[in-house]
């Protein structure tokens, strides 16, 4: 017990000198706050998606014969290409936020107009999907499948279209001379955020459009 | 897990408080320190704590009301008090109100005012965030609440099955303000559950690894997880009855095929761990109050902390225990009936070590302990009925009886409330430098504890002889008239009890005027919120914390001699800070989250009478969101930060460890603010804070 009388002398010693504060942040787990949070809030999501999934499957397996159903207008090939799309936008991603860590301003600029780009053409091509689905009869009061379609692939659309304005935020930021490498987690952050909605389209593609009807 | 050896925040002291004033930002960030303005923009911890804290008392007096509305209408056979319609919303409203806008709410005050205080922090990690969860929560509670005075209550139970939820059973707007005001609270725990895990997880001072945090601390975080992983089911399954109810979709349209099933299944997904949210911060207040009047330390601590994380993961597999009549199979009926009987076993470990904490303790009996005794009786009462449901056949007899209903009072009436009782009296000093009345508190005590089982120990009887849940009114024949009497009298007395604690409030605030102030630790407690002046200052600790273990506070009081003997070896006043230090940078308030914030009740209100109304709040939020990551950061020295280490006297300063590279800003989605450090105080040796990882 001889520490009790003076627990603060601990802090008070000299500081460990050399300690590399400035590539750890002061913190417990060496996270940044704000990753932290964005990993936390990630893993919230996954529970988001996984009920609206459930709830499709679900929805799918009670849709009586007969009715319209995801054979009768799904168009595997042409959603291929726009996943293939905004996959790609993850790539683009990854090489904005690398050339922000260079310094290279222009090049960041460049490849955040490309991720915000590729995904905006998926968002048209989600439109697109949604009006001739709409055309051929399937709107969102239809059915159960129709409901439970637009429910989710919605869903997925309000994330990604989050996502393209907060890219375009960043966007305005650099151009306002306001982003530097300092703020690099900024973008990187947005970046998960970006990563995270890709690989949740990758579960609906997959689940939705390619699992045998 | 063990700490790094850069310290979560750094303390200084010497400076003159200032409050940077700022040339970086657009906007201005708003300041004072006192007046209504400094309450509705703080970022404040211990503020904001506060006011979950008024709000939800305020809700129990509303969510009171209704329950004795209820009691009323039952109180004779064919009671005429309230129109079969008014009883639904009136028993509805009671539910959600207890439940989302009372339990939960006292539980996020307790987390507000005690997670950082507890692990040694300045405050929470978004401050920010912080504010916008309490306003998000507060924003809701009303809008629920106006649904009274604008065609009528929900009126479709707390859990709000749907179909039975839908416009072709509820045409009134009800259960669209249910579906909505639920999705504004939902937005304020999830975003309250983000920002706890961090500030528990990143903002532990030196030597607080996770196994020397307090059991309180401890279930809070769990909690915190719940609803991280809990909130967005329900935020699902509200969407859904939303959409079905507002747009006209299918997901509960039996006709169309849907299946009801869907509707229970999302719902108690969330609504099991739910009951955990709301029971487990109370098991942490108990674990809290007891070792102090028991002046021993808690009982087998790893346990309690164990068994709290058993539960919350147990928690996610027992949900269909609330459907076992629903018909899911006997194979699902089997397993829940397993994971319900198995979950008792880490809750029956937790009132074991609370039994034995007491065992051989020096026990004083103080209002909070009784409170805090009271609970873990009642608790146990509830748990074993609890048990009774696991068993699939007596639950088919029991189910949407009385005897769920008396149940689920004895868990979260006498469970939760009375151990967040026992957290009122226990920390009121800390909050507000003066102690509620303990003669008061102890006569309210006693009064609380007979109405309540005068109402509710009953109602074990009435379920038994079939007395079902949610109806109006029954036949003088049925054999329920004299129990139905005497639980409406025994709600009475319980609105006693909760008035003599309202009137304690006001007696010992009038009492305290003039009154010497109350020392940093009137209790002889052990955790760190004590080591700091009552009421605690704006900035909490003067200095840093290293905790070198468990019950660090106590510790440095009191000792041993060579005989093994406990002996004081430091006056509290030596051990405890006094809340003198200046200059200690806090994040600034702001404006913006109750902006943001009161965009959601707009949105909500144009979902259901006109969407202008919507794209009013929408705008609310998307510009206080703009002005949020726009606002001038707290601390313009954030980015050339080395011009304020000769302001520390002390002069052992090193190296600042606030490197601006790494430091989160003022921008991109995420709240930057956090309590991040102003000046570098020096951080500890390493070696000396690791190698005092081994408890005593």
């Amino acid at each position: 017990m001889s520490d009790v009388a003076s627990p603060e002398t601990t802090v008070s010693a000299p500081a460990a000198t050399g300690h590399t504060a400035a590539a750890h942040p002061p913190t417990t787990t060496g996270l940044t706050h704000n990753k932290l949070a964005m990993w936390l809030f990630l893993g919230s999501e996954c529970l988001l998606f996984g009920a609206l999934i459930a709830t499709y499957m679900f929805a799918k397996s009670r849709l009586p014969a007969g009715e319209l159903g995801p054979n009768d207008v799904f168009d595997i090939p042409f959603t291929s290409v726009s996943s293939f799309v905004l996959l790609m936008s993850s790539l683009t991603m990854v090489l904005a936020l690398s050339a922000l860590n260079r310094g290279e301003e222009r090049n960041f600029r460049v490849w955040i107009v490309a991720t915000a780009l590729l995904g905006g053409t998926f968002i048209a091509g989600q439109v697109y999907e949604f009006t001739v689905f709409y055309n051929l009869g399937l709107g969102y009061t239809t059915n159960i499948f129709g409901s439970a379609f637009y429910t989710l692939t919605g869903f997925h659309g309000a994330h990604v279209t989050i996502g393209i304005v907060m890219l375009m935020s960043t966007l305005v930021s650099s151009v306002r001379g306001r982003l530097s490498p300092r703020n690099a987690e900024t973008v990187e952050l947005i970046g998960l955020y970006w990563h995270f909605v890709d690989i949740v389209w990758i579960l609906i593609f997959t689940i939705i459009y390619l699992f045998p009807q | 897990m063990t700490t790094t050896s850069e310290p979560p925040l750094q303390l200084t002291a010497g400076e003159q408080l200032v409050r940077p004033s700022t040339s970086l930002g657009v906007l201005s960030r708003p300041k004072g320190e006192v007046g209504w303005k400094s309450w509705l923009f703080t970022v404040d911890h211990k503020r904001i704590g506060i006011m979950y804290g008024a709000a939800a008392l305020l809700f129990l007096v509303v969510g009171g009301i209704e329950a004795l509305l209820i009691r009323l209408q039952l109180a004779v056979p064919g009671g005429n008090v309230l129109s079969e319609d008014a009883y639904n919303q009136v028993f509805t409203m009671h539910g959600v109100t207890m439940v989302f806008l009372v339990i939960m709410p006292m539980a996020a005050a307790f987390a507000n005012y005690l997670l950082p205080l507890q692990i040694g922090a300045r405050d929470v990690a978004f401050p920010r965030l912080n504010a916008f969860s309490l306003w998000a929560f507060l924003a809701g509670g009303i809008f629920l609440n106006t649904s009274w005075f604008l065609g009528g209550a929900p009126d479709g139970g707390w859990f709000g099955y749907a179909p039975n939820s839908g416009l072709v059973f509820s045409p009134s707007h009800g259960m669209d303000f249910y579906a909505l005001g639920l999705q504004i609270t939902g937005i304020a725990s999830l975003v309250s559950a983000i920002n706890l895990i961090t500030t528990v997880l990143n903002m532990r001072a030196p030597g607080m690894t996770l196994f020397r945090m307090p059991v309180l601390t401890w279930m809070l975080l769990v909690v915190q997880f719940l609803l991280l992983f809990a909130i967005p089911v329900i935020t699902v399954a509200l969407f859904l009855l939303s959409f079905d109810r507002l747009f006209g979709a299918n997901f509960f349209n039996v006709a169309a095929g849907a299946d009801p099933l869907l509707w229970q299944h999302l719902f108690w997904i969330f609504g099991h761990p739910e009951v955990y949210i709301l029971i487990l911060p109370a098991f942490g207040i108990m674990s809290e109050v007891i070792p102090v009047f028991s002046r021993k330390p808690i009982f087998g601590y790893p346990f309690m902390v164990f068994s709290g994380i058993a539960i919350g993961f147990m928690g996610w597999g027992v949900w269909a225990h609330h459907m076992f009549t629903s018909g899911i199979g006997p194979v699902s009926v089997a397993v829940f009936s397993l994971s319900t009987m198995f979950i008792a076993v880490p809750t029956g470990v937790k009132i074991l070590n609370w039994l034995a904490t007491m065992w051989g303790g020096r026990l004083r009996f103080t209002t909070a302990m009784l409170y805090s005794v009271g609970a873990v009786a009642m608790f146990t009462i509830g748990g074993l009925s609890g048990v009774t449901h696991a068993i699939s056949p007596a639950d088919t007899q029991q189910t949407d009886t009385y005897y769920i209903v008396a149940h689920f009072h004895y868990v979260i009436f006498g469970g939760s409330l009375m151990g967040m009782l026992s957290g009122l009296y226990f920390w009121w000093p800390k909050a507000f430098g003066y102690k509620l009345n303990e003669r008061l508190g102890k006569v309210g005590f006693w009064v609380l504890l007979v109405g309540f089982n005068l109402t509710f120990g009953p109602m074990h009887i009435l379920g038994l002889q079939g007395m079902s849940r949610r109806i109006h009114s029954y036949a003088a024949d049925s054999g329920f008239n004299l129990w139905n009497a005497v639980a409406t009298a025994g709600s009475f007395v319980i609105a006693v009890g909760v008035l003599l604690f309202f009137w304690n409030i006001g007696l010992s605030r009038r009492r305290a005027r003039g009154a010497p102030p109350l020392g940093p630790d009137p209790w002889d407690a052990r955790a760190l919120e004590w080591m700091t002046a009552s009421p605690v200052p704006t900035h909490n600790f003067d200095r840093e914390i290293t905790v070198t273990r468990q019950d660090e506070f106590w510790h440095r009081k009191w000792g041993y001699d060579e005989n093994g003997k406990v002996v004081r070896i430091a006056p509290t006043a030596e051990v405890a800070h006094d809340g003198s230090a200046k200059g200690v940078h806090l994040p600034s308030p702001s404006y913006w989250p109750v902006v943001v914030a009161l965009g959601l009740p707009f949105v909500a209100y144009g979902l259901i009478y006109n969407l202008w109304i919507t794209g009013v709040g929408a705008l609310l939020i998307l510009g206080g969101l703009y002005a949020w990551v726009f606002e001038p950061p707290d601390d313009p020295e954030d980015q050339a930060h080395d011009d304020h280490h000769e302001s520390d006297p002390s002069g052992d300063t090193g190296n600042g460890a606030d490197g601006g590279g790494s430091q989160d800003h003022n921008g991109g989605s995420a709240d930057g603010d956090g309590a991040r450090p102003l000046a570098a105080a020096g951080a500890p040796a390493g070696p000396a804070a690791e190698s005092s990882g081994n408890q005593p």
